[in-house]
């Protein structure tokens, strides 16, 4: 495989006295589709948070692209320019039309005039397959649509990964196709991805990798392949036949 | 619906103006009023009420410079306490409670006839008066900002950091904005609070409506009446200042349109 674009070594992070992850290693390759799952409390959304620095990790090492994550606020920001991240609750700006919300990052931090801007906008809401949704605001959507302009917020800026924090979590059922959708086409353009879901059959078409954590940890990393059909630890097995089952 | 509202508003009003005026008149049987002092039907009541509402200018612009200086500093005053460094957020509690315990009056004083002395500039009364307005004014708008910024979700902030927006983009683009939105009504009462404290600037010698009316007691000798009519004078100056809270809620509230799902 490719050399690693992240790296994360001895990765550590405590919630007070609660240790969210233990000494956790794990290299992700340029293009890899990576799928994290295990389950609630088990550190998975604290991992990718950890590497856009949405949390602070105590320990360990985390490198993006030849960057050290620190304290130096130049590291931050060039790590999180080449980082996308979606989020369980969309986060969209609510008092910004959808346009605004996608064309907002790029003019201010990647010096783009208005109508470069909206160009760009307009290109990924088509690829998001809502260009007609551009001049509402996000409350007037339904939560697959305000999803899939979350993506394509992130999209605007170009990034070379993407982070998925359980994208999926908080839509009703007939809204989860239509994000998967979108996911699965961005995988197969080579982004490289790390998502945190519980979408397993998302996970057999486009992952490269399955990581399953438990309690901090990292239990297994395997090819879906195996993971599916032989995990190798008797928790992911615990875990795969609970979510798997019905 | 909204003129319907309006309506039972218009018809609530003059209930209260209607029995103000019965229990007034029932009251004091043995007083001679004097309304002619404000009458607008005669020569003398005309000139008196010009003389009266001539204070008018002095209060709207004291109220509005104070107001619009002490949003941005109330801001200003606001976001230290956000910070991570412990001596910042130390200035900002130390700002607004120490403020916040002096109360209006001697803090005028104190600008007027104190700081001079301490450090040799003189302030004219409207300029102290405006100044010991806004210092006043904007430790109370710093605690609102404070509460304010405060509610807007986590997710906001990291949505907006995660799209590498600076923590200058971050809160002038996104978190303030919708933060202004929440806090209006709060910043409302703020407005109508300054427009009345306004009054106090008479004791410097501010001819601001209520130093008019002092003056003009002074005269006629008909306290009643004339205070009266300059605390009608406040009420239509609020009632003004509410509307235009109102207005600006509904415009910007119209503006994100949160009701459709």
């Amino acid at each position: 495989m490719a050399q690693p674009i992240i790296r994360l070594e001895g990765v550590a992070k405590f919630f007070g006295t609660f240790q969210a992850l233990k000494d956790v290693d794990l290299e992700v390759a340029l293009g890899e589709r990576m799928v994290v799952c295990g389950p609630s409390g088990s550190g998975k959304s604290t991992l990718i948070r950890c590497i856009n620095r949405l949390e602070e990790h105590d320990a360990g090492r985390i490198t993006v692209d030849g960057t050290e994550l620190d304290d130096d606020t130049r590291h931050i920001a060039k790590i999180r320019a080449e980082i996308g991240m979606v989020f369980q609750q969309f986060n969209l700006f609510p008092h910004l039309t959808v346009l605004r919300n996608l064309t907002l990052a790029p003019m201010r931090t990647r010096g783009l005039g208005r109508k470069e801007a909206e160009e760009l906008a307009r290109h990924y809401l088509a690829r998001v397959r809502i260009p007609e949704q551009a001049d509402k605001y996000p409350a007037q959507l339904s939560g697959g649509q305000q999803q899939r302009v979350a993506i394509a917020r992130s999209l605007c800026m170009r990034p070379k990964i993407m982070l998925f924090d359980e994208p999926t979590s908080a839509l009703d059922p007939e809204m989860i196709k239509e994000v998967l959708d979108v996911m699965v086409e961005l995988a197969k353009e080579g982004m490289t991805m790390i998502v945190v879901t519980h979408e397993m059959g998302f996970a057999r078409e486009v992952a490269d990798s399955m990581v399953f954590m438990d309690e901090g940890l990292i239990v297994e990393k395997a090819p879906p392949a195996r993971f599916f059909a032989a995990p190798a630890s008797e928790r992911a097995r615990l875990f795969l036949g609970r979510i798997l089952a019905h | 619906m909204r003129t319907d509202g309006d309506a039972a508003r218009c018809r609530r009003l003059l209930l209260v103006a209607a029995t103000a005026l019965v229990l007034a008149g029932c009251s004091g049987g043995s007083y001679t009023w004097g309304w002619h002092v404000v009458s607008p039907l005669t020569d003398q009541g005309q000139s008196n009420i010009a003389f009266l509402t001539g204070g008018l200018w002095q209060t709207i612009a004291v109220s509005l410079l104070a107001i619009c200086l002490s949003i941005p500093l109330g801001l200003l005053v606001a976001l230290p306490g956000f910070a991570r460094n412990p001596w910042l957020r130390l200035v900002n509690r130390a700002y607004v409670e120490t403020i916040r315990s002096i109360p209006i009056l001697p803090l005028m004083l104190w600008v007027y006839y104190g700081l001079p002395v301490l450090t040799g500039l003189n302030f004219d009364p409207f300029t102290a008066g405006v100044l010991t307005l806004v210092i006043s004014d904007s430790a109370f708008e710093a605690e609102i900002f404070r509460g304010g910024l405060q509610s807007i979700e986590k997710g906001q902030h990291e949505a907006a950091d995660s799209l590498g927006l600076g923590a200058f983009d971050k809160l002038w683009y996104v978190i303030l904005p919708q933060a202004i939105r929440r806090i209006l009504p709060p910043l409302g009462n703020q407005f109508v609070y300054v427009l009345k404290m306004s009054s106090l600037l008479s004791v410097i010698g501010v001819f601001e409506l209520t130093k008019k009316a002092n003056e003009l007691v002074v005269t006629l000798y008909r306290p009643l009446e004339i205070y009266s009519f300059l605390i009608l004078e406040y009420f239509v100056l609020v009632v003004i200042v509410s509307a235009g809270v109102r207005w600006l809620e509904r415009r910007l509230a119209a503006d994100q349109r949160m009701a459709r799902r």
